[in-house]
């Protein structure tokens, strides 16, 4: 008797977990991949459950990853750092679409030269990183650098060990502005590495400049800015020096073609502009064109509709750029065209 | 004890001595399933690899993922050389610090130093890595590197592995910070079976006159062979598959190079780095390949210990 009021108690239990449970699911949405937006998606999911009730449950798991998890439908999004090609995107029946924008830059730990006080062109970092420029003092360098004291002191390239986005733009841009670059490494999340060490992540590419005099690395801008590393100038494809910031960032976006580029995959490396910063990129969002289920579909774009509106100040808290507003409306306008439930009528 | 419960017990016994045989059994399978499970999940995942490389791959140095060429030289190399130096460190200061412990140390000094190796093995391997690259490997680059290029570099062959620029990483580092984590695991098994040499065999030893050497090489060592060369076995397994502490420090590079201050990388270092972002097949599936390989140099090292004892254990009673 008593076994069986146990077991009635609980499947009561069970069936109400199910109920809760279910009941949650509505209210809570999933997205997995880059890491680099991460910090932006998390406070800007922090902020989306104060305002709208609804939980967005972000996983930086890489953009790889990311991919993996949309493609296999066990997420409601996916992140990616470098654009899909637009074929890709046609056979899994994805769309993408840009949510946010940073810039990477080169930063170095050389004594007694500040933040600025180096400039670099494109073809002179790439000839760095392909280790055919080994020293502080050569003469490319000190032909950009007139006046700088540059010391005799062997270059140390310090890189990414990991796969990241980060290495993705700066690999994206050094294949377009050397040739050199191009044939030998290529482009990639990862590449074979022709010189250097590597550290893993943001933190540990800054550590290892930090601690190795002579060296020469790249990170995020946020990164850069927040441990007050020294970065170089860079020169752009319109021939000025540029300093990395916010401005310079969103000058590289400006005047980037989103509507014509296929899937909105526009990769902001070396873009026209005076003020234009030449690695900048965007990190994308993946979602299925059709939604299995609309409800939850309808959310995460409810909840990156409030991230272009009302996110851009946390946005710029953190170092990174936001959507240009024309940009924003042609998002939106591919959302209602493309994204359908499975009776093809819009999501959102 | 009474007839009724010499009754039960005869009533219960049998189904339930066989359903516990049973049980132990299937969890004892368990063990097989699982090295099976794990095994075929990785020559499956390396599929894509071992066609187009086949047996090449370990010998190719190349790790191109932008053009998807790949070879497992590098890791290897790195995965063995560091593990090579952790041992040759760490297994001669487990055994001093061992046989003080239960020889030579007095008594109220053994259980301090007794817990703090145990400590030190309790020590999660992020934090050796952690240490390792902002404590040691500064220290090391200023004051030990430079000295080690400048003394050695006329050497033959010697003087090829401290060549380059010193920068505080690479696989002397990770050797090193391997070495430091073997320690433990390899003295607390060595004291734990210098402890059960019955004193009976000590005392005489030393009452026919041997010296404390004498008495440790010739009476504790033979007894304790098979203990000391699991302890080791132990301590290589953990270096060999030692991930985060390595990547910290060995500089992740997939550079063949002669010097062992130069960057290297390793085959667990490599997986935990470029797992999350490996797209493509070929990518994903030489990162598994590693794996499979990895789990191979594991079991080398396992049977290549099982055949040593079992050579030790036939010369026995030949020598007198």
């Amino acid at each position: 008797m008593f076994g069986f009021t146990r077991n009635r108690a609980l499947a009561v239990a069970g069936a109400l977990f199910w109920m809760l449970n279910g009941a949650a699911s509505a209210a809570e949405i999933t997205g997995a991949g880059a890491t680099f937006p991460y910090p932006i998606y998390a406070k800007w999911a922090d902020a989306y459950k104060k305002a709208a009730g609804v939980s967005v449950n972000y996983q930086s798991i890489g953009s790889g990853g990311g991919i993996k998890q949309i493609t296999a439908k066990t997420v409601d999004f996916g992140a990616s750092d470098a654009p899909m090609k637009a074929e890709d995107l046609e056979r899994q029946g994805l769309i993408q679409f840009p949510a946010i924008m940073g810039g990477v830059v080169p930063v170095y730990n050389v004594k007694g030269l500040g933040a600025g006080e180096i400039r670099l062109s494109g073809a002179l970092l790439a000839d760095i990183y392909l280790g055919k420029v080994k020293k502080w003092n050569d003469a490319a360098l000190a032909a950009l650098n007139p006046g700088a004291k540059l010391p005799d002191k062997a270059i140390s390239v310090v890189h990414r060990s990991d796969g990241s986005g980060t290495t993705f733009l700066f690999s994206n841009y050094l294949a377009k502005v050397s040739a050199d670059w191009k044939s030998q490494v290529g482009e990639g999340t990862a590449v074979k590495w022709p010189t250097g060490v590597g550290g893993k992540g943001n933190e540990g590419v800054a550590n290892y400049v930090a601690r190795i005099d002579g060296s020469i690395g790249y990170v995020e801008y946020a990164f850069a800015k927040q441990n007050r590393l020294a970065h170089a100038l860079l020169q752009n494809r319109d021939g000025q020096m540029v300093a990395p910031s916010d401005d310079s960032f969103k000058q590289a976006a400006a005047g980037a073609d989103w509507a014509k580029t296929p899937g909105m995959g526009v990769i902001l490396t070396d873009q026209r502009g005076k003020a234009s910063w030449p690695i900048t990129g965007a990190s994308f969002i993946l979602m299925h064109k059709t939604q299995g289920k609309p409800e939850n579909g309808r959310e995460v774009l409810k909840f990156f509709d409030w991230a272009y509106q009302n996110g851009q100040p946390m946005a710029g808290e953190l170092d990174y750029v936001p959507m240009p507003d024309p940009v924003v409306k042609l998002i939106q306008s591919v959302w209602r065209a493309q994204i359908k439930d499975t009776s093809g009528k819009p999501v959102y | 004890m009474s007839a009724a419960q010499a009754n039960r017990r005869i009533q219960f016994a049998p189904w339930k001595d066989v359903a516990f045989e049973w049980l132990t059994r299937a969890f004892a399978l368990l063990v097989f399933s699982l090295l099976a499970a794990i095994l075929i999940a990785l020559v499956i995942g390396s599929q894509p690899t071992l066609a187009k490389y086949g047996p090449a791959f370990v010998a190719s140095a190349e790790w191109d993922p932008v053009r998807e060429e790949f070879g497992a030289l590098v890791p290897i190399y790195g995965t063995l050389m560091t593990s090579l130096i952790a041992m040759l460190i760490g297994v001669p200061a487990s055994f001093g610090i061992a046989l003080f412990l239960t020889e030579l140390s007095p008594a109220w000094l053994k259980r301090p130093l007794g817990t703090a190796i145990e400590l030190l093995a309790a020590i999660p391997s992020i934090i050796y890595g952690m240490w390792g690259l902002f404590v040691f490997a500064p220290q090391f680059q200023a004051h030990v590197q430079p000295w080690l290029s400048e003394r050695l570099s006329g050497w033959p062959v010697i003087g090829a592995l401290f060549e380059g620029p010193p920068i505080g990483i690479g696989m002397l580092t990770a050797g090193l910070i391997l070495s430091i984590m073997v320690i433990p695991f390899i003295t607390a098994v060595m004291r734990d079976v210098f402890d059960l040499v019955p004193p009976m065999l000590k005392e005489s030893a030393y009452g026919l006159g041997a010296t404390t050497w004498e008495v440790v090489w010739r009476v504790v060592l033979p007894y304790t062979k098979v203990g000391v060369i699991g302890g080791i076995m132990l301590g290589l397994g953990r270096a060999l598959g030692e991930t985060m502490a390595v990547t910290f420090v060995i500089g992740n590079a997939h550079r063949l190079s002669a010097s062992l201050l130069a960057p290297g990388n390793s085959i667990a270092s490599a997986l935990a780095n470029e797992f999350t972002e490996a797209v493509g097949d070929l990518y994903f599936s030489a990162l598994i390949e590693l794996g499979l390989i990895l789990f191979l140099i594991t079991t080398i090292v396992l049977a290549l210990s099982k055949l040593l004892l079992s050579s030790l254990t036939r010369g026995e009673g030949a020598r007198t």
